[in-house]
Order: structure tokens, then sequence, then C-alpha cells
């Protein structure tokens, strides 16, 4: 470095020589709070302006694909649990459903319509974390904070329908474990009235607020070509104006007979995704209102189907009746025949197609099973959307995306 | 089953005698040779009545050796047209002694992570692919996991004795 040349006393002079401009590397990450998991990006950086990114995963990977293919049909609903673990009910109904569709299984109509509440459910929490976190990243914790409260209390409807939390395990193959109690639908009733409100006063907190537009319309764009090309699906899709949705292009537990509107975002930016997630939340209180009034002609002690070989029996009758002891031994250690079927079953999650194909030959375990992760396929995109964008903004970008590492990693 | 006559006949005016085998339990599948994976995806893609224009998804199989059989590789292709809602499977295999492959990725971007998956859990090569390393496991890893003869359990365990359990 040249020393500094003072021709005024107290002014100090550049150096001399040419301006020179320097990219640098910086880690994002593997654990950083911004990231909401353990996923690196190691980012190349020309000042404040992100020039390149590319993306590490992997660090949670705990090889479900492998532990699958060792494990009975039933055990494997544990697995889906951990994929995208803001969602677990939802990945268990996909699991069930694609056994169910593997041995040719009729879901009563009753507990498809229960699964249908529980599903909703779980997408608003789902939706509710994304969005609320979206706020956090831009400074508005308050949002997050608010709308925490309704998760949690999403949560207790969870566990009052299966005794878990987070990592759910809820309902069974053939329909459901047990059937709701009082306090669910009393639970379910004050959701119904207290969380809308709630809802749209955490809305008016930050959809047209001033500084939260500025920081999130387009930033983070994605056009509908290259969002297909990358094979993204979900609100991710939706909101870069295509408007593919699971539920309406293959439904799947009495969907076709609900009446809701799939919302599509323009311009694919964060801004859209965060509308896209608001209005499917409304979209999704609706179909649990929808699904009650339907709920109000079915048979109040139905809950699942009736198929001694596959339902697991009740476990007062475990302790006490032969048949249902053989049942109950036979299902857990996987002993029942299943069919020789290679099949393909995806459903709407919290980020899109979440899609299980089941390679059965014959034997107790799945000689193949492979998850369609949303999150896995669409966060390959995330260096082309931050281009160019400031930091800042790549962070925002990628909560709007909803990476979940259990998702992304398997 | 059979497969729906009229996606046949369409399948069968794109891709001529390279439609090995087919069949449609749940989603339509055909069986196609390893060598013309590339060339059948594009066709499908630029085709203008079939149009498979979106990558559902991709991931490798691995066939052991059993009576008669050699022990095989293998992929398998989700196809899918958002405008129709028609799904088609592609299913492949070929010998573990080569498993070379040539990469779709100029066709589907997203297959990138796809394949680079299926080549650090079957050890199957994309010759073209851009980035074609390790992405979930360790880069230190030499084998490749979801191989069957790969064992789950800790082989230096003596404590768990697995016989009456999984296959």
């Amino acid at each position: 470095m040249a020393t500094p040349t003072t021709s005024l006393p107290g002014v100090t002079q550049l150096a001399s020589g040419p301006d020179e401009k320097g990219y640098f590397t910086l880690n994002l990450g593997p654990t950083h709070p911004a990231t909401h998991g353990i996923f690196q990006n190691i980012l190349k950086m020309d000042g404040e302006i992100v020039v390149d990114a590319e993306q590490t995963v992997g660090y949670i990977h705990r090889a479900f694909e492998k532990i699958a293919e060792r494990r009975p049909l039933y055990q494997i609903t544990t697995l889906t649990d951990r994929l995208n673990y803001c969602s677990s009910p939802l990945n268990n109904m996909g699991w069930h459903m694609t056994v169910e569709k593997l041995i040719d299984l009729e879901v009563p109509r009753r507990a498809k319509l229960l699964r249908v509440i529980i599903m909703e459910l779980s997408r608003i929490a789902d939706h509710l974390i994304c969005d609320s976190i979206i706020g956090a990243d831009t400074g508005a914790l308050t949002g997050f904070m608010y709308v925490m409260e309704w998760r949690e209390y999403i949560y207790e409807i969870f566990e009052s329908v299966c005794g878990a939390r987070l990592t759910t395990n809820i309902g069974r193959v053939g329909g459901l474990e047990r059937n709701f109690t009082p306090d669910t639908w009393a639970k379910l009733d004050r959701f119904l009235k207290d969380f809308p409100k709630a809802f749209e006063e955490f809305d008016g907190l930050l959809a047209r607020n001033r500084i939260f537009m500025d920081r999130t319309m387009g930033v983070g764009p994605i056009s509908g070509e290259r969002a297909l090309a990358y094979g993204f699906t979900g609100p991710n899709l939706r909101a870069a104006g295509v408007d593919y949705d699971v539920r309406v292009a293959h439904p799947y537990s009495l969907y076709e007979e609900f009446d809701f509107i799939v919302p599509v975002g323009t311009a694919g930016a964060t801004y859209d995704r965060f509308m896209v997630r608001q209005e499917e939340i409304r979209q999704s209180v609706s179909i649990i209102r929808q699904a009650l009034v339907k709920l109000k002609d079915e048979d109040p002690s139905v809950y699942r189907a009736e198929a001694p070989e596959w339902v697991l029996p009740p476990k007062e009758a475990v302790y006490s009746a032969m048949e249902p002891l053989i049942h109950h031994f036979k299902i857990v250690m996987g002993e029942t025949e299943v069919p020789v079927r290679q099949i393909y079953h995806s459903i709407e999650a919290g980020n899109g197609e979440l899609g299980f194909y089941l390679f059965s030959d014959g034997g107790r375990t799945p000689a193949r099973l492979h998850f369609r992760r949303p999150c896995f396929i669409y966060y390959q995109a995330y260096p082309e959307m931050i281009r160019g964008a400031l930091l800042s903004d790549a962070i925002v970008t990628m909560s709007s995306l909803n990476i979940i590492a259990g998702e992304l990693d398997a | 089953m059979m497969m729906e006559e009229t996606l046949l006949t369409e399948l069968r005016r794109v891709l001529g005698d390279r439609i090995l085998s087919h069949e449609a339990d749940d989603v339509p599948t055909i069986g196609i040779k390893a060598d013309d994976l590339y060339e059948i995806v594009d066709a499908l893609y630029k085709d203008e009545k079939l149009a498979f224009r979106f990558l559902t998804t991709l991931f490798g199989m691995h066939y052991p050796a059993e009576k008669g059989e050699s022990e095989r590789l293998g992929l398998q292709v989700l196809l899918y047209n958002m405008w129709t809602g028609q799904r088609l499977r592609l299913t492949l295999s070929f010998p573990i002694e080569s498993p070379e492959l040539r990469s779709i990725t100029p066709i589907f971007p997203t297959a990138n992570w796809m394949e680079r998956e299926a080549y650090d859990f079957y050890g199957i090569r994309f010759a073209g692919h851009p980035n074609l390393k390790r992405i979930l496991n360790i880069e230190t890893m030499t084998a490749f996991p979801m191989r069957k003869d790969f064992p789950l359990e800790d082989l230096s365990r003596d404590d768990k004795d697995d016989r009456m359990f999984g296959r």
C-alpha cells in the first residue's frame, strides 16, 4: 500500500493506482439463521450484489428411500412425517393414499372428508409459517409472532386427533386411527370462528404495507416458462402464473366435489408467492367449511374402511379377541399379501406436487420407493432467481420459496 | 392391462419401433432402450400433439442378479403433459458394468439434480451433464448406497440381529 500523502494537515488522500474491482466469496450457511434450515449457499458477491450462487445440499440426508426398502408399508408413514415437517399430515395422507391405491382399497366417504379437513389445516399451518417468515425476513417480526399462536392451535387440533403435534403419523391405511373427539370438533369450531379474523389482521399488516411491497415486489422473479422447465409445482409455480394444482388436475380424496379457487400470480416474484399463499389459506378455510357441511349427511361413527387385513384393529379388540390379534400381528409384521405393481400417486402438498413412486414386488417391503420432493426439485432454480439481486433480496427470495431442509434432503 | 389405444397410436406415430414394451397399470408405461433415452424424450417434448413438456421426476433403479438374469441398473422417467393431464413413464435398464446414459438436462433443466441424485445413489453416469457430482452424500464416498448390495445396517454392529425383519 502506498503511503498516504498529505497536502493539507488532517486530510488523507486515497492511494494512487487503478481502482480494481474484485469479487469475494460469502458462505451463507450451513447454519445461518436466515436460511431456516441446514443448507449452504456459496455466494459470489460484488459488494452487496450476488453475482453467482452455488447450493450445497444433503446436510440432513437420512436415506429415507433406503430405509423404506427395509420397512413394511405401515412403518413408512413415520418417514414421511420428516419430509416437510411443517405439514407432516399432508405427507402422511399422501402415503396412505399411495398404499390404498396399491392394494385397491376404497376409503369411506366420511373418512375422506375428515382427511380433507386435516390436510387443509396442515396446508394452512405450512403457508402461515412461510408467509410470516417472509415478513420476519423483511424485518416485520410482529406478524410472525401473531400467527404462530394459530399454528400452535392447529397443532393442538392434530394433537387431539392423533396425540402428536409435529411429526404426527396421523391417519392409517384405510382411514383414520380413531374418530374425531368432541374436543376436536370444539377446537375446530373455535378455529373457524376466530382464525379468519386474526388472519385478516395479519394480512393487513403486510399485504398492502408499502415497505413490505417495496421489499418483495419484483424480487427473485421467475417466468412461467422457466418455472416449468425447472419443474416447479405448487404455490411457487402458481405465483409464476401457471394454474397447476394436483387437487384440480388429478383429484383425490373427494377434492373434485369442493369448490375453490386456484390463485395465480403474474411475475413469479416474492410478493406473488406471498399473495398466492395468503389466498390459498382463505381457500383452505372455505374447503374446511364445505367439508363440515358435507359431513352432516354422513354416519358419524364411520372413520375407516372395513378391511381387517389392512386396517389396524382397535387395541381393546387386539387384547380380547383372536381374529383382531392375528390381523394386528400380520399388519405390523407386513405379512399381508401385496400385489406386484408399480404405481405413482401424488398430492398437492404445502410446496407442490409430492409424489410417491412405489414399486412393490410382492415382498413385505417396497422394492423401491421414490419420493418426488417438490423442494428438492425447485431449489435448483435459486441461483438463477437471485443473480444480480442484493444479498437481503436473496434471503427473502429463499424464504418465499419455502425451502424445508427435511424435504430437500429426504 | 392395456394402454389406452389413442395414446399408444400417438406414441407409435412418434417413436415407431423404439417402443420395446408397453403396459398401463396406473401410469401408462413404455419400455425403451437405454441408448434411445435422449432422442425419445426430445421427440416427445417436441411433438405438438403429445407435448410431454414437464418432467415430473426421474430416478434410478437397481435390479440384482436373479436366476438367468444378470445384474442391471435402470432409470424411470415420469413425463407429464400439463394441458391434457396425461402422464407417461419411460422405463429402461442396462447392464451394471456400463452405466452410461445421455443426459436429458439440455431438454429439462430440472433433470440436473435428479440426474445427480441417480448418479449419487446408483452410479449412473450421464454424458453431457454440466456438473455430475454427488449431491446428497459426502463427496468422499466411494459406494453407491441405493444399490441392493449396500447394507443398510452398520456392519460393525453386533447388537442388532435383523434376520427376522425386512427382506
